[in-house]
């Protein structure tokens, strides 16, 4: 991490992780490969104390990219102005140099669930979803990225495939997207489709950030394979390879670890940020 | 399929899954649902877990597991931001059935929440403890002091500040039957918990309600006639907890 090299008002083009607060020495005294970190905007709500100090000094050392978890885009009713607010808020004093959230919905009727639920792709919801990002966009001042959701079920009711959604969404909003690999193979092993030519259909142009992670492996009651994204564990073999196809197609992107369940000590995220980078590099040379 | 159909159907296991809902490759998504429900439910109990762990440790992992899945399908989270997911719970502990009988517990939580609570408050910036006995030494009647947005305070029946130290210091000696009130404080940025000496929350009580010191001084004795100011004063400067002083 060289300060002199990049400001840290965008990404680099390099290697991220997801930042926990045990990881807190560590990416300060030896940040190795990892050059932006991404903070989860709900756990940044509270009035003050350890959380907001750790964020405060890291953000003066290192690019932060805030991911929203609670927004609930994809809701059927309209948006929560509260929280809105509250990333407004957020967003003004710690200036990150991005800010995405997701494809779904978490709120209904003043319950919010704390997960990540899917929608039926149609062109009522993408008016709905389009009318929401807008106003996102509006009240906070900048362009969102929008991340692809891990899906584990499909909608009858659907008319248009998730990359016809994604793609009219961002061209009528102007929104980027936040591709997550990890994401697209376990809905494509999920739904049986296949995740390279979902990634060669999408706008990879308008693609400011990417994420790998990993996933745990079930079945069905018909013995078909599901994949759970659950964040737990290092990227599969199968994601490693379609992240280096993405890259091989659009470039270095800045490119992120999550890993937020069992988290494991700062060096084995510290190698899956260096195996990013020997990726990232071989693409330019 | 609606928003509403989903969401009863993710918190009540008895209600069939909305209609419409395939696996993607022509057949009905079958139990593919269950990975909502188990993620949903499942989620919240993490954060309740995180939330809340002296009370995991007394219940252990089993039943503190059960009595989160029962309070957050009751109770889901009204807004987004986990760090102050269930407030309700330290009632709830009083109606469900396995925990109803085990007084304590639901002060317990409301010490867990005070804890949680005073993490995340805003901070504040302490006044000098030399600055602070001089003047009290002038003018400690009419002194009126301003105490930290960290501060929290539990009473309570059951000796819970003993309780919390035996689940989370080692060789601390086992609890004894004893009413407790605690005071939570952070002198910086780790939250900590103090014993309240007699009269101790009476008297931050008054302070809290707008009194000077000469006037909550009153209001302890009035409750504890063993109440003693140089104690407590103790507890609030070293604790870095008075954030002004004035008249």
């Amino acid at each position: 991490m060289n300060a002199s090299m990049h400001s840290f008002d965008h990404l680099p083009n390099a290697p991220g992780v997801g930042f926990k607060p045990q990881h807190f020495v560590d990416i300060v005294e030896r940040p190795g490969a990892v050059e932006w970190l991404e903070v989860h905007a709900e756990n940044y709500m509270g009035h003050g104390g350890r959380p907001i100090a750790q964020l405060k000094h890291l953000a003066e050392k290192i690019a932060i990219s805030v991911h929203g978890v609670g927004l609930s885009i994809g809701g059927e009713g309209p948006l929560d102005t509260d929280h809105l607010a509250r990333l407004k808020y957020l967003l003004n004093w710690l200036k990150p140099a991005r800010f995405s959230e997701h494809l779904a919905w978490s709120t209904h009727d003043g319950a919010f669930l704390n997960d990540l639920l899917p929608l039926p792709y149609t062109d009522t919801v993408l008016t709905r979803v389009a009318d929401h990002i807008d106003e996102v966009q509006t009240t906070l001042g900048r362009q969102i990225l929008l991340e692809n959701p891990s899906s584990y079920l499909a909608f009858d009711a659907s008319t248009l495939s998730e990359v016809e959604f994604l793609t009219v969404l961002v061209k009528r909003t102007g929104c980027g997207l936040l591709l997550d690999v990890n994401n697209v193979f376990v809905s494509a092993t999920n739904l049986g489709f296949d995740p390279t030519e979902y990634i060669d259909a999408l706008p990879l142009q308008t693609v400011e950030e990417i994420h790998l992670a990993g996933h745990d492996k079930d079945q069905d009651e018909n013995g078909k394979p599901v994949l759970i994204d659950s964040h737990g564990c290092q990227a599969s073999e199968p994601v490693w390879a379609l992240f280096e196809h993405v890259i091989d197609k659009c470039g270095p992107k800045p490119s992120l670890i999550e890993w937020d369940t069992e988290i494991p000590d700062w060096p084995i995220l510290e190698a899956e940020a260096a195996r990013i980078a020997s990726i990232l590099k071989a693409s330019v040379a | 399929m609606t928003a509403c159909d989903f969401l009863h159907a993710v918190f009540d296991p008895t209600v069939k899954p909305p209609t419409g809902l395939t696996d993607g490759m022509g057949h009905p998504a079958g139990r593919r649902f269950d990975i909502y429900r188990n993620n949903v439910i499942n989620g919240l109990s993490d954060a309740l877990e995180t939330a809340f762990p002296i009370l995991r440790k007394l219940l252990g992992q089993k039943k503190f597991r059960s009595l989160a899945m029962a309070f957050s399908r009751l109770y889901p989270p009204t807004t987004p931001i986990m760090m102050f997911y269930g407030s309700e719970l330290p009632e709830f502990l009083t109606q469900f059935e396995p925990t109803r009988d085990i007084g304590y517990l639901p002060d317990m939580a409301r010490l867990e929440i005070a804890f949680r609570e005073s993490h995340h408050s805003t901070d504040a910036r302490s006044v000098d403890a030399d600055e602070l006995r001089t003047y009290l030494t002038q003018a400690l009647d009419d002194a009126r002091i301003g105490l930290s947005p960290a501060v929290r305070m539990v009473q309570s029946s059951w000796p819970i500040h003993a309780i919390w130290r035996y689940n989370t210091i080692d060789n601390a000696p086992k609890p004894v039957m004893a009413a407790e009130d605690v005071f939570v404080a952070r002198p910086e940025l780790d939250v900590t918990p103090h014993l309240l000496p007699a009269g101790g929350y009476r008297f931050i009580e008054s302070l809290l309600s707008g009194n000077g010191l000469g006037a909550a001084t009153v209001d302890a004795m009035r409750f504890d006639n063993s109440f003693d100011l140089t104690k407590i004063l103790t507890v609030l400067i070293s604790t870095r907890s008075v954030t002004s002083i004035g008249t």
